[in-house]
């Protein structure tokens, strides 16, 4: 095997070590409070603008990659990246720069679930 | 019963109930929270490497990695294949991107019952609004922060 | 008569005929081979599950009608309800039919509030016949009080599971049937539960409450039926009921049954049992009038929970208040 092809292999270990134990903080703190799924994706949504505005979530998104960018917490780390390369061109950008640069997912999201909502019913579950 | 004599009197049942609730299943939780949650990473992984491989690169590549993975989130909420997954694997899918859009799609499929407009379009965002809401303002405040400081 | 929060029916009204409805997931348990009509698909040929539960609501109650050979000449009141926003699926249900409606909301205990109404203007001569029934949806009912069907969120070992079904009867002055003994109104009991996973602790002080006043009251022992009859309090809630009454003095343990335990194959560590207006009704009105008729069952106490909760209250941090209210049913 060359060393190019274990280079890979070795990015998706680190992808799924890394967004698996994020999602595992996520779980524990379920399991022990009663927060509920929303209230856990805004909390970990904040957690990735925190850590990016202070500089720890740079440096775990170039060591895993997706693992780090995948969970919400990447979603975050895009607002706030986006928002800190923005203030250095200036007032306005510095203000637009965080949801330009997450548009890509939020736009995604309206497209398909409309797109989902013009396909699919919701369908009543047997457990 | 009022005012302090309930108050103990329900600290008492409540402290009661807490030995009777059913305990929760923390390693069975854990193991399919990491599970999942590396997994739905690993595709991801798995997709930037197709798409670089397709030719694109920087914000454009993350943009599109992200677009995919919200693409197959929504498309397994319509099947009604992914809250099978969330109740297997709690956290490990609600936590990556694909959960926020299931947290967008689901509303959007369950109340278009209630008309297109105030039913489908108006609801979309109860679950996912209040991620939009703090990240936008949270945002904001990063840069105008980065700005001055 | 009354005496505390007991009224005695002298002139005994009687439940001559009944009827259930339930869905495909209720199918497989006790209740597939007692229920009038089980629905292989929960739509049941409807757009919505709204629509769907409304439909079994009427459903049941032309059925009850129709298997006590009445018309809807012979009817005088309607007497329903369930767990949607301004009562809808019954009110809804209710303009199938030709006679006066009365709407009443006390959750999953509507069902013994809906009898214990009916008996009363029975027994008190105002009217001769009367339709108690409710019923819930699953699908429904997940919108109204948790989230979207879709969304992928996880379920704790506390929750239950709303029953798709539902359950109707009719009580007449006739004397022949299954006879309502007297009823127990409940009083509202809140003990401070805030977790709305967590019905079967927040309903069981209440069932509590209202069973002990039932045998306070008739001067009755929980020996002396055959039968307690707790609507759906769960696993977890029928232990925490055992327990309070218990501590009283009155050991239920012997023969306490609930609904809610037997509707589902219940495993405790993954969920509590059946819940929603439609539980009891169901099993009530298939199971339990079944063998009451057959002779199985000489006296029951039936005490059917309810939360009164809505999600704007639960929003705003307030504990569940829940009632319970009893009937007695002999044969």
């Amino acid at each position: 095997m060359d060393a190019e092809m274990l280079d890979i292999l070795f990015q998706f270990l680190k992808a799924f070590v890394v967004g698996g134990g994020i999602c595992l903080i996520a779980q524990i703190i379920i399991n022990f409070t009663d927060l509920t799924a929303g209230k856990i994706l805004v909390f970990f949504m904040l957690a990735g603008v925190a850590l990016t505005a202070i500089g720890l979530y740079q440096p775990l998104v170039d060591f895993a990659g997706a693992g780090a960018t995948v969970p919400i917490s990447g979603f975050g780390y895009l607002l706030a990246s986006g928002a800190m390369k923005g203030a250095e061109k200036g007032f306005f950008s510095a203000i637009t720069g965080s949801l330009a640069a997450a548009s890509a997912g939020v736009t995604a999201a309206v497209v398909f679930a409309f797109l989902m909502a013009l396909i699919f019913k919701s369908r009543t579950k047997r457990n | 019963m009022t005012g302090k004599t309930s108050e103990n009197f329900n600290k008492n049942y409540l402290n009661y109930v807490k030995t009777q609730d059913p305990p929760t299943q923390h390693f069975k939780n854990c193991a399919a929270a990491f599970g999942v949650g590396g997994l739905i990473c690993c595709i991801g992984q798995f997709i930037r490497y197709m798409l670089q491989y397709a030719g694109l690169s920087g914000d454009e590549l993350a943009g599109a990695t992200s677009i995919v993975l919200i693409f197959l989130g929504c498309f397994l909420t319509g099947l009604g294949v992914y809250d099978r997954i969330g109740r297997y694997a709690g956290a490990g899918s609600i936590v990556p991107i694909t959960g926020f859009a299931n947290s967008v799609t689901s509303p959007a499929i369950e109340f278009k019952t209630e008309g297109w407009i105030y039913g489908m379009a108006a609801k979309m965002f109860t679950v996912a609004g209040a991620i939009i809401v703090f990240g936008v303002f949270s945002g904001v405040l990063v840069g105008l922060i980065y700005l001055f400081v | 008569m009354k005496k505390g929060n007991t009224i005695f029916f002298e002139n005994a009204p009687c439940i001559t005929s009944f009827a259930a409805i339930c869905g495909s997931k209720e199918k497989e348990g006790v209740l597939g081979s007692f229920a009038d009509i089980t629905l292989e698909d929960d739509m049941y040929e409807e757009s919505t599950f709204e629509k769907a539960e409304c439909k079994m609501l009427s459903t049941v109650v032309s059925l009850a009608m129709q298997k006590g050979g009445y018309t809807e000449k012979d009817m005088d009141v309607l007497i329903s309800g369930d767990l949607l926003n301004q009562i809808i699926s019954a009110s809804f249900a209710a303009r199938d039919f030709e006679f006066p409606f009365l709407g009443v909301y006390s959750a999953c205990s509507t069902m013994s509030e809906s009898i214990l109404l009916g008996a009363a203007l029975v027994n008190a001569g105002y009217i001769r016949r009367a339709v108690a029934a409710t019923g819930s949806h699953f699908a429904s009912a997940e919108r109204q009080y948790r989230y979207p069907l879709e969304l992928g969120c996880t379920r704790p070992p506390q929750a239950q599971w709303t029953v798709t079904g539902a359950g109707g009867c009719v009580i007449t002055d006739e004397k022949s049937g299954i006879k309502v003994v007297n009823g127990t109104l409940g009083k509202v009991c809140d003990f401070g539960v805030t977790d709305v996973n967590n019905m079967g602790a927040a309903m069981a002080p209440a069932a509590a409450d209202t069973i002990m006043q039932h045998f306070k009251d008739t001067g009755t022992e929980p020996s002396d039926y055959d039968m307690i009859l707790t609507g759906d309090l769960g696993a977890l809630g029928s232990r925490i009921l055992k327990d309070l009454t218990w501590e009283k003095g009155y050991d239920i343990s012997e023969n306490h049954v609930d609904c809610g335990e037997i509707v589902y194959k219940v495993i405790e560590k993954e969920f509590q049992g059946g819940s929603g207006a439609g539980c009891s009704a169901t099993v009530l009105n298939s199971y339990i009038f079944s063998k009451m008729q057959a002779g199985l069952y000489k006296r029951i106490l039936f005490a059917a929970t309810g939360a009164l909760l809505s999600t704007v209250s639960s929003g705003q941090g307030e504990s569940i208040p829940c009632i319970s209210h009893a009937v007695q049913l002999e044969v």
